[in-house]
């Protein structure tokens, strides 16, 4: 079995308002999945269906090959994007609490906290009450309760929101670890940047539907409109632009050089290679910059959406 | 261990743990007790103080034999100091109050012409005694111008009382049904405060898992239901656990202090029954009036009464912090509940009106009988009433409506608990209610 979660034409309304439209999505098995999207696309709704919060009005749901059934909720960790935990309870009965809810016995699920508290050397935080811990100590604790029962899936809402860069990057890697030891991890954001950074397949949902998914360098692709950032020291700057012009592309440069000279991004036309655009250009003068412009997740996110309304 | 069983347990300790729990348990019943003695000593305190009335009889009908002194009240003749002197020594403060009867023609003018001085108003059962009196003697003088011999009709009174039965063979009196007011109003009322205090609990229970954000993490591992229904038996294991903790301390507390003051005891059961009572109860009985208080406890269907509240407190709970749980799953802040809270509190509130209004008059009358059924009602209305004697079929449809109606009260609550709980910052109208009642799993 390639993919741990399979997601087949998912639909769900509330009342009249249909919260999720036919949504398909496959998720292999080891692999950081970013499930990406716009406020109130459905990312939420999907996210309840997989946990079992809510059962979906049409389509079916598999884990690792079986049918969604309430024993899975053992094998699945959910850090939602509202979460939060008693206050008034001990940091160390509260976990236990948490991790028997999940199915965990009380001498295994001491032996698991005992491990996570030492490796987040929280150890004396035990007999704390979560209303004495500050915000970014309470998350780590959160994030114990998550991930603590050795769950195959692991759903993250917003994981980073809440925590200093510092303990961010810990978590980062921590989710990363778990990746390795054999989990498959969902991932909600917004944050960009740590999907370029974590994700290796991503899925977009707007507006109830699903509009883009696959392997994120495939979409990448996919998205490549061919233009380069050029940089070049020549005598002639106005001739060669003009020349360009005739073949290529041409608009204004979108970057910075050190050096003075002519910056311009130049887009491939029909029949153009990146080699015949780099030869014309070291005939003209010394090449000092030639980069093609990759799409980033935030440029995809947004040119999906916006194509999508 | 099932995690039904886990959430019961965590919300059980949760409720015990709190201050407020151990306080109102343990402090609660002293309190009470405290309060009952505090009054007791006071009316003690109050009636040790003798209180002095000076009389002035210019009429010449009355002696100081007309006004027998009694443990609080002492009368004096002064008749011979004369009005004016009089009335300035109680005015002096050396006396309660001073009673001027002034000489008249007839008995009837004289009536209306008694007057009694006093610095502070005279307690409204010292006037009435005063007339009554003044009544009896001036009565009896217009009995003897009539020449009837009053000694004659002393002796004709005949003291009648009627013996009470019902046809189970049971003896009953106007003590036994004092009794059972007594009992079944405080039944009733007890049930009514156990239900809005843990049902607010629960209530208080939703709103603090939502605002602490931990619902969506519970409920990705248990079912909404399986958390609702933790919520409300782990409640009411800690109400029955304050209920009987209560029981055992006042048991306690009684059996000791009826063996250190045995008679006082008595006596402050025996405060609030009327004289009359008094007298048939002296009448029927043998021994003290403590000992017949027992006995007519005793006779009261203690334990039928008991297991009977434990089943309405449980059913009555059920049926209501299903409720409770629902209104705390659609709102964000305890203030926001207001708008909800008046159509639960109005059959509860409801139930004590009718079952002190129709159950005290006639136990067993169509309106009585009516709301002993309804469930919303029935858990205060038919507490009240089972003193009183409610045949089993009779209790048995009661019963079973109100297991039907809270089964499905529970099954209507969870549905819109089960949307509500993840609704955050919204807060809910009763339309919104309604349709989140349709949505589906």
């Amino acid at each position: 079995m390639k993919n741990l979660l399979e997601i087949n034409n998912v639909t769900k309304n509330y009342g009249n308002f249909r919260a999720l439209n036919k949504v398909s999505l496959h998720i292999p098995k080891g692999s950081v999945y970013g499930l990406l999207g716009p406020n109130g696309a459905g990312k939420t709704s999907l996210i309840r269906i997989v946990n079992q919060i809510t059962m979906p009005d049409a389509g079916t749901v598999f884990l690792d090959g079986e049918k969604l059934a309430p024993h899975h909720v053992a094998q699945i960790g959910y850090l939602p994007e509202e979460r939060g935990l008693y206050k008034s309870m001990k940091v160390g009965e509260q976990a236990l609490y948490l991790a028997q809810l999940k199915g965990l016995s009380k001498t295994e699920a001491k032996k698991k906290l005992k491990y996570w508290f030492e490796k987040f050397d929280i150890g004396a935080w035990w007999n704390k009450k979560i209303e004495e811990l500050s915000k970014g100590m309470a998350q780590k604790v959160q994030f114990i309760v998550t991930v603590m029962h050795n769950p195959k899936l692991l759903i993250f809402d917003e994981p980073f929101s809440g925590f200093d860069p510092i303990n961010a990057q810990l978590i980062a890697k921590e989710i990363l670890q778990l990746r390795e030891e054999g989990a498959t991890i969902i991932f909600s954001t917004h944050r960009m940047e740590s999907v370029e950074e974590m994700c290796d397949d991503i899925a977009l949902i707007d507006k109830s539907n699903k509009i883009l998914d696959g392997n994120l360098a495939d979409i990448k692709r996919t998205f490549r409109t061919h233009t380069f950032q050029v940089g070049l020291q020549t005598t002639n700057a106005k001739e060669v632009e003009n020349l360009l012009r005739t073949n290529f592309e041409v608009s204004k440069a979108d970057f910075k050089l050190l050096n003075k000279g002519l910056t311009l991004n130049v887009k491939l036309t029909q029949g153009n290679s990146s080699n015949d655009l780099l030869s014309f250009l070291t005939s003209k003068g010394e090449v000092q910059h030639f980069v093609e412009i990759i799409p980033t997740a935030n440029d995809i996110f947004i040119e999906a959406v916006n194509k999508n309304s | 261990m099932s995690k039904l069983k886990l959430i019961i347990q965590r919300e059980f300790l949760a409720k015990v743990r709190n201050k407020s729990f151990i306080i109102m348990t343990f402090l609660s019943p002293l309190i009470i007790l405290g309060m009952g003695a505090l009054i007791y000593f006071l009316m003690q305190k109050n009636d040790e103080k003798v209180k002095e009335i000076v009389f002035v009889d210019n009429s010449g009908l009355f002696s100081k034999t007309d006004f027998k002194d009694t443990k609080t009240i002492h009368y004096l003749d002064y008749t011979k100091i004369g009005v004016k002197a009089t009335k300035n020594k109680v005015e002096a403060g050396n006396y309660y109050g001073a009673l001027i009867i002034p000489k008249q023609d007839s008995l009837e003018l004289l009536a209306k012409a008694i007057e009694f001085y006093s610095k502070d108003s005279p307690g409204i059962s010292i006037i009435n005694s005063l007339e009554n009196k003044i009544e009896k003697k001036l009565r009896n003088k217009k009995l003897n111008k009539f020449g009837i011999n009053i000694n004659k009709i002393n002796a004709s009174r005949i003291p009648a009382t009627i013996k009470m039965y019902n046809f189970s063979g049971e003896e009953s009196s106007k003590l036994i049904n004092g009794l059972k007011i007594g009992l079944g109003a405080i039944a009733g009322y007890l049930l009514m405060m156990f239900v809005i205090i843990y049902g607010s609990s629960v209530m208080r229970s939703v709103i603090e898992e939502k605002t602490s954000r931990i619902i969506e993490v519970i409920v990705s591992s248990v079912k909404p239901f399986q958390l609702m229904l933790g919520k409300i038996i782990g409640n009411a294991s800690a109400g029955l656990l304050q209920f009987f903790i209560w029981g055992i301390i006042l048991f306690t507390i009684i059996t000791i202090a009826s063996a250190v003051f045995g008679v006082d005891v008595a006596a402050m059961q025996t405060a609030n029954i009327p004289a009359e009572q008094m007298e048939i109860a002296k009448e029927m009985t043998s021994g003290s009036k403590g000992q017949l208080i027992i006995q007519e406890i005793l006779r009261l269907p203690i334990l039928k009464l008991f297991v009977l509240f434990i089943f309405y407190f449980l059913g009555g709970f059920m049926l209501y912090s299903s409720l409770f749980a629902s209104v705390g799953a659609a709102v964000d802040s305890e203030t926001d509940t207001q708008q909800f809270m008046l159509p639960i509190m109005l059959p509860l509130v409801l139930g004590v009106y009718v079952g002190f209004a129709t159950v005290i008059n006639d136990p067993h009358g169509s309106i009585a009988v009516l709301f002993s059924h309804i469930p919303f009602t029935s858990p205060i209305v038919m507490l009240m009433r089972v003193p009183f004697g409610v045949s089993w079929t009779e209790l048995a449809i009661s019963m079973t409506l109100l297991i039907i109606t809270f089964i499905f009260m529970v099954w209507l609550a969870a549905k819109i608990y089960r949307v509500g709980i993840l609704m955050y910052g919204k807060k809910a109208s009763y339309k919104d209610l309604y349709k989140w009642l349709k949505y589906k799993g």
